[in-house]
Order: structure tokens, then sequence, then C-alpha cells
């Protein structure tokens, strides 16, 4: 725990000096939102619709996020420092999935409130606490199988590409319990005020299959 | 009394990338405390032997030991014991020098007194919290000299260490990753003369075979020409 917390410093850190990800992950979904706006033909959704809608625009921006994460390792030996040095090489699977889940907090901050003021016809005031607590079981499941997939695709020429097409079709079983479980929280009228148990069991026990996936797998992605 | 085990011990070492061999039959002893030279031309499999003696990379056949740990399974144990100089200076562009090297002293337990001694030796104190990207190239040389040798490694693996460095630097250089630092060293160098008037003991490589192996003072002109034509 001692030197995955190293490693996330200096990645926090890293990102704070070049701002390279989390204001491209916001851009983005900003964007989206806004593409949905006028795509829909739109000025209010709900429901269902809203759910899916918001779960897609925050696993768009997540995959710039994922693109990314390695980068600075590959492009300035970062790995093999690391590699150097007599730790424990799971702590980079637990550093790079916690920047992840942090940036995708951050840009979650901006992109709901802005989704709930130009695209969501109900109030975002009253599921605001359940919906936090959908995001934050999809935002571990996306960072913990985004690194896997970004440390698979970072030695791959052809990374830009490879990142999404493994990283989304593993990511639909997430997508469709986010949505799922978000969607009566977006509801008009009389929308729910907890998530659907069910859903967020399923989202839960999703990501602790992947996390488990990821720690048994990791240290071969870093061999030669 | 036990004999202390070589700092190197290779048997049979073998490495391929796809079809193409970096290295075969590769099987030396480097006693502890001595300076190994690797000469050859570019591809000859230079850097390649010091990547697999870091741990970096695995061997496809073949024995390789470091202070009698075998590599790749025990490789955990020897990190600690050894500083690798490699062509890429493995510091992050936009972290400053002092933010680099309290990285690395943080990733092997140093104490950051120890990040100002070797900034002090390499005369970088005041350049030290500038970010790398705006440093010149010799300066970066000399950070990462610092990074190789910050936990006081026992085995030194130098691939072109003095590469980008004026005499000057060079020479501030010297206490760290020279003889005098009482470390194994094994270096490379594009000066073939100048590594052998740093070693006790010679290895060649040809095509990622044994081209010579023994003391320096037994390398003829001829031979050295021949290596590198």
């Amino acid at each position: 725990m001692r030197t995955a917390l190293i490693l996330l410093r200096k990645d926090l850190r890293l990102e704070l000096r070049t701002l390279e990800t989390v204001p491209a992950m916001v851009l983005f979904a900003l964007v989206t939102i806004v593409i949905f706006h006028f795509g829909l033909n739109q000025n209010a959704i709900d429901g269902q619709l809203a759910a899916g809608v918001l779960t897609v625009t925050v696993l768009f921006a997540a995959m710039l996020g994922i693109n990314r994460l390695f980068v600075a390792e590959r492009e300035q030996g970062g790995f093999d420092a690391f590699l150097l040095a007599p730790v424990d090489r799971t702590a980079m699977l637990v550093a790079k999935a916690a920047a992840l889940f942090l940036f995708l907090a951050a840009l979650e901050v901006i992109a709901v409130p802005a989704f709930g003021l130009f695209l969501l016809g109900p109030s975002l005031g009253p599921p605001l606490p359940g919906l936090i607590l959908v995001l934050a079981l999809a935002d571990l499941g996306l960072a913990v199988i985004g690194t896997l997939v970004s440390a698979i695709a970072v030695h791959t020429r052809a990374r830009d590409l490879i990142g999404p097409m493994l990283g989304l079709p593993l990511l639909i079983p997430a997508l469709i319990a986010t949505a799922r479980a978000a969607g009566p929280l977006l509801a008009a009228g009389h929308p729910a005020s907890t998530p659907p148990t069910r859903w967020l069991e399923i989202l839960a026990l999703y990501d602790v299959v992947f996390a488990l996936l990821a720690y048994a797998v990791f240290d071969f992605l870093l061999e030669d | 009394m036990v004999d202390e085990p070589p700092a190197i011990e290779l048997r049979g070492l073998a490495r391929y990338f796809g079809e193409r061999t970096a290295l075969r039959d590769l099987s030396l002893r480097v006693p502890a405390g001595t300076t190994l030279a690797v000469l050859g031309r570019n591809g000859a499999g230079k850097s390649t032997l010091l990547r697999i003696l870091a741990s970096l990379l695995r061997p496809h056949a073949g024995e390789v030991l470091v202070f009698g740990e075998p590599l790749p399974r025990r490789g955990f144990a020897v990190r600690a014991k050894l500083g690798l100089l490699s062509h890429e200076p493995l510091l992050y562009r936009e972290l400053t020098g002092r933010e680099n090297l309290r990285y690395h002293a943080r990733l092997h337990r140093v104490d950051f007194d120890r990040v100002e001694e070797v900034l002090r030796a390499v005369q970088m104190e005041r350049r030290a919290d500038d970010p790398v990207r705006l440093l010149s190239r010799g300066m970066v040389q000399r950070l990462a000299v610092c990074r190789a040798v910050l936990h006081r490694p026992r085995l030194l693996l130098l691939d072109e260490p003095r590469a980008n460095l004026d005499p000057a630097a060079g020479d501030l250089v010297e206490p760290l990753i020279g003889r005098v630092s009482g470390a194994t060293r094994v270096l490379t160098s594009h000066d073939p003369r100048a590594a052998l008037a740093e070693a006790d003991l010679v290895l060649a490589l040809r095509d990622g075979r044994t081209a010579f192996l023994g003391d320096p003072g037994t390398l003829s002109d001829a031979q050295i020409t021949e290596l590198y034509a």
C-alpha cells in the first residue's frame, strides 16, 4: 500500500503539472452532452434514456483517460524505473486504478451537473445521493478494467485502437448495470429514492471479479 | 568461511527477439568489486545483456546469477543491489530533478539526505528544482547518474555512462560511478580504449556471441579494430 501511495502521488502530481488527461475528459463529456441535446432533438430527457445517455457519456470520456494512463511510463522510462525498484509490482495496478478512479470522479463533478442543467428533465437534487453511489461503483469497474486494458494496449503499436476495442466489450456488463441502476433515479414524476439493489449487487460483483482478475494477471503484463 | 559468490555468473545465456538472436551461449564470471567492459558494435547485444542483468529482460536459455541469486526468479532480492544507467535517463520530464530523485528515494526506502548528497556531488543543487524537460542533456545525464546510485548499489550496470557529459562533468560523476565507488561495474562505451582503461575483464561481443573474453591487456589493437569493422 505504501508503494501504491508513492506511485499515486507521482501520477497526481504529473497530472496537475501537465493537465493532459482530466481537462480532455471533461471537455469531451461536455461536447457529448451537447451533441446528445441536438441529436435527440429534445430539451429534456428522463428515466432510462437519461441514464443511458449519462452512462455512455462517462464511458466514452473514460476511454480518453484509459488511453493515456501509462503513456508517461512508456515514453519516459517509468516502467523500467519502477521494475528496477525492490517493490511489489501489484502496487502499480492499485496506483493506476486509484488515479483513474480519481480522474473519473473529477470528470463527474463537472459533467453530471452539466448533464442536469442541459439535458435532464427532472431535478438532479433528490436522486443525487443514489446517483453518486451508482457512479462510484461504475467508476471502480471502469478504473480496474481500464488499468488492465491500458497496461495491455500500451505495449502495442496500435494502442489508441486496442484500448477501446478491448475495453468497451469488457465494460458492456458494467454499462448495462449502471444504466439500469440509475434509470429509476432519473424517472420523471415519482423517481425512486434509492437505486435497485439487484443492479447495484451486479455492479459490485462485476467490480470484485475484475479486481481479482487484474490482481492475478497484472504482474505478467509488466514482464518483457 | 564461506566464499563470496561472484557478482555475476552466466552459464550458456541466450536471448532472442523473434527470429533474431541477440545473445547466445554466453558464459562468464565477474568477481565482486571488479569492472567488466562489454565491447562490440551497435546491435552486438551489449544493451540486451545489461537489461537481462537488471532483471528487465528474461533470458530464453541458460542461467544468470547475480550475487549468487538466480534471475529472474530472485529478481526481487537482486534489484535492491543493482543500479542501471541506461540510454534513457528514466526521469519524468515534467517533474523537477529533486522530485524525480525523491520519488526514487521513496521507492528504494532511501532518506532524502542522500538525495541532497548526490545532487551536491554532481553540482546540480541549484538546478534541482527545474523541470527535467528544461535541462540540457548533460544535466539530465548527471541526474540519471544520481538516480542510478541513489540507493548505493553493489552492482552498477553502466550503458555509455559518460554520454553527453563534458570532461568536467565526467570528473564530477567519477566518484559515484567510477572505480572508486567500490561497486562491481559492467560498462559499455562507444570508446573501446576508454572502457579498456577502466576494465579488469573484457567481454567482446559479435552478433551476440563471445568474440573475446579475458584480460584487457591481452586484447590487441588489431582485434579491437576488427571488432568494430
